[in-house]
């Protein structure tokens, strides 16, 4: 069965994420040669001896002149059976939200350290982050062992430090700790020869051995119902009263003959048909992006969500808690109305209090008013009208939203709901 | 049982998600259709997230006059098979306008398309244009959003890009521009030609190989053609080629190549030490940062 794992980089500037998926990418012979053509003019021209292997991601003009990471690059390969997404993030604290755009979709992160420097606060926030949105697994990779004189002390101090804050965050993912040198390639994809004292698998193999099921079709059946298609022939008597439901199923299975609900209104019907561009199917499930018909003729549309009637249903909130990161450079304007992403419904929504604002250096949860770029946070939200909402830790497409700015649509804060009235 | 879902499923189920926020959250898109395999793709994927209901946006192609004339045919073939409609706009008619001014008569119309383009979201008002774009094909490319947005002159600022978080797609257009949508984001090369041969996709025939008188250039093959006459002191050779991607005559160079079935070109795809631009592109070797630099004025 061919697999696929979504990971990516992050940690604080500079401390060889880049560099890190150049190797990874070069020791697997994933580069072609003309793109390491192109890195090795661009390294010669600037004077260096060796290929810079942050440029195969760093491909911007301004990254490039720089020498940082502005937004995520992706990145494709294949080893063995499975396939790598490879999101390189940046460091930099002022491009926090590139981050979280590739970890929202990630199934595990490599949290880089610089051995030199332990932990900064942006690595703790990259940290927090990714444990927010519910990345599984954590390679902490401690980098530029070279520098240290391959010292296993050195290591250890890093992981002695990491697994004290893991501890006194909460922090849930599986933690893998490799000591490694990006620039010369020891413990990325070969062992190398100067970190004999170390016998745990090199990045690679942790990539391999990650397990990528997330159950998402054991789960309740979630159908958020993206567009309707009514082809209205009237000529054509197997169309004239056509209604197909499309979209992806989020979680769950689905089969024709079962009976669902419609949320919010609480209508109820049962599954005719299941079909991919007109082509039927017995059942589908959580990935799958179908059309579904129902026995009855329901006005639903774009922003309903189908559920099975044999399920556990999610709440129908006017009240959400939910862990916020506010993403936007303009600040959290708490009198202002923005509009709500839930799957695909749209609803007004309010800041109404917020709980806490975590301080990431200490930990601690800070009383506060207002919310700044970066922050993340326990608020409140006060919707116009309901949505069906779970639990983000249980359903995570039907337990996240956006918030958007009516006035530019841009996307401005990304919440987790933890809770509902 | 159910079947478990391969990669292409996977990617097929994606893509059509991403059009169907599209069609969900837009009011007047286009999908952008050349008659290259990428688009063919595309217009596969709409036909299973749309049928048995039309597409709800139209085709549109930029031609810069200079395409090759089996792409042009199979790209009219297809749009009528379809039952679609096809908005075609030329390059020449900006020229014409004088929206599009050429240094030399011969300069490659490639760039100049960002201005018809313009020309043409104005004349029709669209909001969001569907594109074939690929992360795998360009370092630029790999930084981009699917949801990706642009200003009133096309531009695409990529120091401040909206975040994209889970499968929740912002297409809302800013105020005076429009939005790109990109359901092949995640799709490589050879994931194209995977899907290719797994829908029995039809190509124009220039993707198979053929003979054609070529020269030698900058590492690159360059076709002779009436447009792209050999130049002085290069020696013309007929040789068997083909094209891994299809785009203007003056800019694209085809491939040594003896594949002429989709199995073949399989092979070859897996087994290449060149990326695709890197092997086709006679104006990427220009400058380092040539994508970037085109995408920035409102290219594709
Ligand atoms: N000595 C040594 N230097 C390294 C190592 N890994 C990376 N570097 C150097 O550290 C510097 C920063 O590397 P990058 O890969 O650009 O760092 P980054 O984490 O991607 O930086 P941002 O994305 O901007 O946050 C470069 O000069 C690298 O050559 C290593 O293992 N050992
Ligand atoms: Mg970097």
């Amino acid at each position: 069965m061919d697999t696929v794992l979504r990971f990516l980089t992050c940690g604080s500037v500079d401390d060889g994420k880049s560099t890190l998926i150049g190797r990874l990418l070069y020791d697997s012979r994933a580069l072609l040669v003309d793109t390491l053509e192109g890195i090795e003019r661009t390294s010669r021209r600037r004077g260096a001896t060796a290929p810079d292997l942050s440029l195969v991601t760093d491909g911007l003009i301004a990254e490039r002149e720089q020498g940082i990471t502005i937004d995520v690059a992706y990145r494709y390969f294949r080893s063995g059976a499975r396939t790598f997404i490879i999101a390189d993030a940046p460091g930099h604290e002022q491009y926090t939200r590139n981050m979280v755009t590739a970890a929202s979709t990630a199934q595990l992160a490599v949290l880089l350290v610089d051995v030199r420097q332990g932990l900064t606060a942006q690595t703790r926030r990259h940290a927090l982050l990714a444990d927010l949105v519910g990345i599984p697994a954590l390679a902490i990779a401690v980098n530029k062992m070279d520098l240290v004189g391959f010292d296993p002390a050195a290591f250890e101090a890093v992981v002695y430090a990491f697994e004290e804050f893991a501890e006194a965050s909460g922090l849930r993912a599986r933690r893998h700790y490799i000591p490694m040198s990006a620039l010369l390639g020891d413990m990325v994809v070969e062992r190398g020869e100067h970190l004999p004292w170390y016998l745990g698998p090199t990045l690679l193999e942790v990539l391999e051995r990650t397990p990528v099921e997330d159950g998402a079709r054991e789960k309740p059946f979630r159908f958020p119902v993206q567009w309707v298609c009514r082809p209205r022939e009237a000529t054509d008597p197997l169309l004239h009263d056509y209604r197909g439901l499309a979209g992806q199923v989020t979680s769950g299975t689905i089969a024709v003959g079962e009976e669902i609900v419609v949320l919010p209104s609480g209508r109820r019907s049962s599954v005719t048909a299941i079909e991919v561009g007109g082509v039927p199917r017995e059942r589908a499930v959580a990935g799958d992006s179908v059309m579904i018909r129902l026995a009855d003729d329901l006005d639903v549309g774009r922003g309903e969500l189908l559920v099975r009637a044999d399920e556990p249903a999610p709440a129908l909130a006017r009240t959400l808690e939910a862990d916020l990161v506010w993403l936007d450079p303009a600040p959290l304007a708490p009198r202002r109305t923005y509009l709500l992403r839930h799957g695909t419904r749209e609803v007004q929504a309010r800041i109404e209090a917020i709980a806490w604002n975590l301080d990431v250096a200490t930990l601690e949860r800070v009383p506060a008013h207002e919310l700044a770029m970066n922050d993340i946070a326990r608020v409140r939200v006060k919707l116009a009208q309901p949505i069906a909402a779970d639990l983000y830790e249980a359903l995570r497409d039907t337990g996240s939203f956006l918030l958007l700015d009516p006035a530019t649509w841009d996307t401005v804060a990304a919440g987790m709901i933890r809770g509902t009235q | 049982m159910i079947a478990p879902r391969t990669h292409l499923d996977r990617l097929e189920a994606e893509a059509i998600h991403i059009l169907r926020e599209v069609a969900g959250q837009c009011q007047n898109p286009a999908l952008l259709f050349s008659g290259g395999k990428d688009s063919i793709c595309l217009l596969r994927l709409a036909e299973k997230t749309f049928r048995p209901g039309r597409f709800p946006f139209p085709l549109l192609h930029i031609d810069t006059g200079h395409n090759y004339p089996e792409v042009i045919a199979f790209r009219d073939r297809r749009a009528a098979e379809l039952g679609e409609r096809l908005i075609v706009r030329s390059v020449e008619d900006s020229i014409a306008r004088g929206t599009v001014r050429l240094a030399r008569p011969d300069e490659s119309r490639n760039r100049h398309q960002s201005v018809t383009l313009r020309e043409a979201i104005e004349e029709f008002g669209f909001d969001c244009l569907i594109g074939g774009a690929r992360r795998d094909e360009e370092k630029a490319r790999a930084k981009e959003r699917v949801f990706s947005v642009r200003d009133e002159f096309g531009q695409w600022d990529p120091k401040n890009q909206r975040p994209e978080l889970w499968r929740l797609y912002n297409a809302k257009a800013p105020a005076g521009g429009h939005v790109r949508a990109f359901p092949l984001s995640d799709w490589t090369e050879l994931d194209v030609w995977q899907y290719i041969a797994r829908e029995g996709l039809e190509l124009p025939s220039i993707y198979f190989a053929h003979p054609r008188p070529c020269v030698r250039r900058g590492g690159l093959l360059a076709p002779v053609t009436e447009l792209t006459p050999a130049r002085e002191g290069e020696t013309v050779e007929t040789l068997w080629v083909r094209f891994r991607t299809v785009g203007d005559i003056t800019c694209t160079a085809p491939v040594a190549s003896r594949a002429r079935t989709i199995a073949e070109i399989l092979r070859e795809t897996a087994a290449t030490t060149v990326s695709e631009r890197g092997a086709t592109r006679l104006d990427d070797q220009t400058h380092e940062a040539s994508m970037e630099q085109r995408k920035r004025e409102g290219y594709f």
